[in-house]
């Protein structure tokens, strides 16, 4: 008797809710912290980012529009998931991070209390960053944020679970959509966060990501007229590519998210600003009188 | 039709403004002469040469960054809040004292109506300084942590549109959250900006903490790609916009941009239409349309549209062209011949594309730029004129028939600025008002501000916004 011959996965984009190969037919080779083989990957394209980018802009009027105690809901349902696939993911983490798997545990406890975090923010974001504006005239005149639109995310090369997490959920929750390229060395959490929005009632296009390379698809997502915002924390300590992404993305007048210059620490308090930095205040005016 | 009154004149006097033959930058709290060349400031209802100004070059420009760099390091930034904002209470009073001579400036040099300088921008001038004042000593209230910090110094470009008006939207903020600023007013409006800095020495505010640099574009260049300031914001075109985007890309510099606009204004037919005819006028002929947010596409539902078209016509002609200093002016000059070139062209471009174009009768001064309130009719959103900003008193009409169409049509744009909304329905308004992608809605009125309220744009109108509790972030880490 031989030992069972594994049945080895190669992992697919996440595009509009299904999950297609890669238009170009490319894929590439993951290798766990050792360096040993672990799963074949999709290498995303330029006409992937686009399709992807498509697939947002369809969905973005639908998740905007939905009412944040739902989007909060689903973004518990996202978290209620991945709980259930814990091992899973502390298993991609301890292969893709190298952590020891009492370490990965922690990472895992922290991605998903950072979504249960974030969940809670969908309908108390507006109460935090609005406000009534006591104008000098009879008007009722009120300032709330609404999602800047598409954005376009580098995530974390680094950590690969809970820096995904962290730059994801702050921009879905308060609306947006997002085409996320993954860590290119470390994709496997990507991947099965991938598997977990499919089974979390995320709808199709709210998150679609692309596993690949932030350096050949990033330009095309940042020059590219249908994306709204750009976040360049996946390209962390590469200022050349970052200042060429920004230049890029001046053509629309994106809002752009620099990269830092090392990889931020993720155990630390987010704060606002990561969903700040993809809303829009908006401000209605109104007669008061007769 | 009603017949057009017939106004005696009433010209406001021009003698309480002392136009000096030639003025210097204004650097570490003195007039100084620039390094460069100098350019002429005309009135544009005249084409009278008001005063020789300075264009600062590369080294005026460095000498003022390192002037606000000395006063953030040793004065302003160590001064208490409470102590900033007596300043900028000082500068509000003398403002409001001084209010007469800012007017008869602004519409001497920049065209526009005294009525307009005298009744909105001169007075909301004075409450944008009154309102950040009361800021400074109360940053840790903001909703921006307990230890809100300035950025440092900002270099601030402003345009002509509303040229005292835009300094104060970007000097009292920057201020009040403890920055030092150096500002470039535009090249055709320089004057107000420099009895400003009169003012500033009349606060004895510190030098260096308000530097204005005289100049056009390269000054505005070399004051963006300066490394020394920490702050970059900008009221003007997009395409300015962009180049400054770029220009900035990988530095640390934190960026607001107030751009372009091409706003629709709705109007739905159950909307009371004689207000909503004045609100027409209001969105696109106030300051000869040179308002980046003017409600420059009219939308109408078309049960509606003839009615409307004949209050509307009616209406405009009764508007009065001519001498900005007249107390009865309702619109004034084109702020530069260039301008006017555009606004020409693109109306040309208009009629050549199919537009019906429509302007009461009116006689224009032989002297000066002037260009008579205009509207198109028969527009599709394919026309240049329905598509482009063309920052003059030309108004495009454009029917629709659903408020799903109307949706639709007023974001088919790259801008998103400002909207309006004209119904007497509340729930219309409200369902309109989120589905608008626009940084400003104003619904039943147009074209209002004040320093409480927040104001900038969505998507390629630019990002960041002026005024309000929102306005605080541009100046703070």
């Amino acid at each position: 008797m031989s030992d069972r011959i594994d049945v080895r996965k190669t992992y697919k984009l996440y595009i509009g809710g299904a999950f297609p190969r890669s238009e170009s037919a490319y894929s590439y080779e993951v290798r766990d912290s050792k360096g040993k083989f672990v799963a074949n990957a999709a290498l995303a394209s330029r006409k992937d980012a686009r399709d992807a980018v498509i697939a947002a802009r369809k969905a973005f009027g639908s998740w905007s529009g939905k009412t944040a105690y739902n989007r909060a809901q689903i973004l518990y349902r996202i978290a209620e998931v991945m709980e259930d696939r814990r091992p899973q993911f502390v298993q991609a983490v301890v292969q893709s991070e190298g952590l020891t798997p009492a370490r990965a545990e922690k990472v895992v406890d922290a991605a998903i209390d950072r979504l249960v975090w974030y969940a809670g923010w969908a309908d108390k974001i507006t109460q935090v960053i609005g406000n009534a504006n006591p104008v000098a005239g009879p008007f009722f005149n009120l300032s709330t944020p609404e999602p800047t639109g598409v954005v376009a995310v580098l995530a974390p090369q680094e950590s690969s679970l809970l820096g995904l997490v962290s730059v994801v959920a702050p921009a879905i929750v308060t609306g947006n959509t997002v085409v996320v390229v993954s860590s290119y060395d470390r994709p496997l959490s990507a991947v099965n966060f991938a598997e977990v929005l499919a089974t979390s009632d995320v709808p199709g296009g709210v998150v679609n990501i692309l596993t690949g390379s932030a350096a050949t698809i990033g330009p095309w997502l940042a020059s590219h007229m249908d994306v709204n915002a750009l976040d360049l924390t996946g390209i962390a300590g590469d200022a050349a590519l970052a200042t060429d992404l920004e230049v890029a993305a001046a053509d629309n007048l994106k809002r752009v998210r620099r990269a830092p210059a090392a990889e931020p620490d993720w155990t630390l308090d987010p704060g606002l600003e990561p969903m700040t930095a993809f809303l829009e205040i908006k401000t209605v005016w109104h007669p008061i009188g007769v | 039709m009603t017949s057009k009154f017939e106004y005696a004149p009433a010209p406001e006097s021009r003698s309480i403004v002392d136009i000096k033959p030639s003025y210097g930058l204004f650097i570490n709290g003195e007039f100084v002469d620039g390094h460069g060349k100098s350019f002429k400031t005309i009135s544009p209802s005249t084409e009278e040469v008001l005063a020789e100004v300075a264009e600062a070059d590369e080294a005026d420009v460095d000498a003022a960054v390192k002037a606000a760099r000395k006063a953030y390091d040793k004065v302003w930034s160590k001064l208490p809040g409470r102590e900033r904002a007596k300043y900028l209470y000082r500068i509000a009073r003398i403002i409001q004292e001084r209010s007469r001579e800012l007017a008869v400036l602004e519409s001497i040099d920049n065209g526009k109506p005294i009525k307009e300088s005298r009744d909105v921008d001169v007075p909301i001038v004075a409450a944008h300084f009154f309102y950040y004042a009361g800021w400074a000593d109360k940053l840790e209230y903001a909703g921006r942590g307990n230890h809100p910090q300035p950025l440092g110094v900002a270099g601030q470009i402003i345009p002509w549109n509303f040229p005292l008006l835009m300094l104060a939207w970007k000097i009292a903020p920057a201020l009040a959250c403890g920055n030092t600023v150096v500002l470039k007013p535009a090249e055709t409006t320089p004057l107000t900006a420099l009895l400003f800095a009169e003012i500033c020495q009349q606060a004895d505010l510190p030098p260096g903490v308000v530097n204005i640099v005289t100049g056009a574009g390269g000054t505005g260049q070399a004051l963006v790609g300066h490394p020394g300031i920490d702050k970059v914001a900008f009221t003007g075109s997009t395409e300015v916009g962009k180049a400054i985007a770029r220009t900035v890309a990988g530095t640390d510099k934190k960026v607001t941009l107030e751009l372009g606009g091409k706003a629709a204004n709705i109007v739905f037919d159950d909307a009371p239409l004689d207000q909503a005819v004045e609100g027409i006028v209001t969105g696109i002929f106030f300051n000869q349309g040179h308002v980046c947010c003017a409600g420059s596409r009219l939308l109408v539902q078309e049960s509606v549209a003839d009615e409307l078209l004949t209050k509307l016509k009616r209406r405009m002609s009764t508007l009065r062209i001519g001498d900005p200093l007249d107390k009865n002016t309702d619109i004034g000059a084109i702020n530069s011949a260039e301008q006017l070139a555009r606004i020409r062209e693109l109306s040309e471009i208009g009629e050549a594309e199919g537009a019906g174009r429509w302007s009461p009768e009116c006689e224009l001064p032989s002297h000066g730029f002037w260009f008579p309130p205009t509207l198109f009719t028969d527009v599709t959103q394919a026309h240049r004129i329905a598509r482009e900003e063309i920052f003059g008193p030309v108004l495009s009409v454009l029917t629709f028939r659903t408020p799903s169409e109307a949706v639709e049509k007023a974001n088919n744009t790259p801008y998103g600025l400002s909207a309006g909304v004209w119904t007497e329905k509340g729930s219309l308004i409200l369902s309109m008002a989120n589905r608008l992608r626009a940084g400003v809605v104003w619904a039943n009125t147009f074209n209002k501000f004040d320093p409480t309220s927040p104001f900038g744009g969505f998507k390629e109108s630019g990002y960041g916004r002026e005024g309000g509790r929102h306005g605080l972030e541009a100046y703070l880490k």
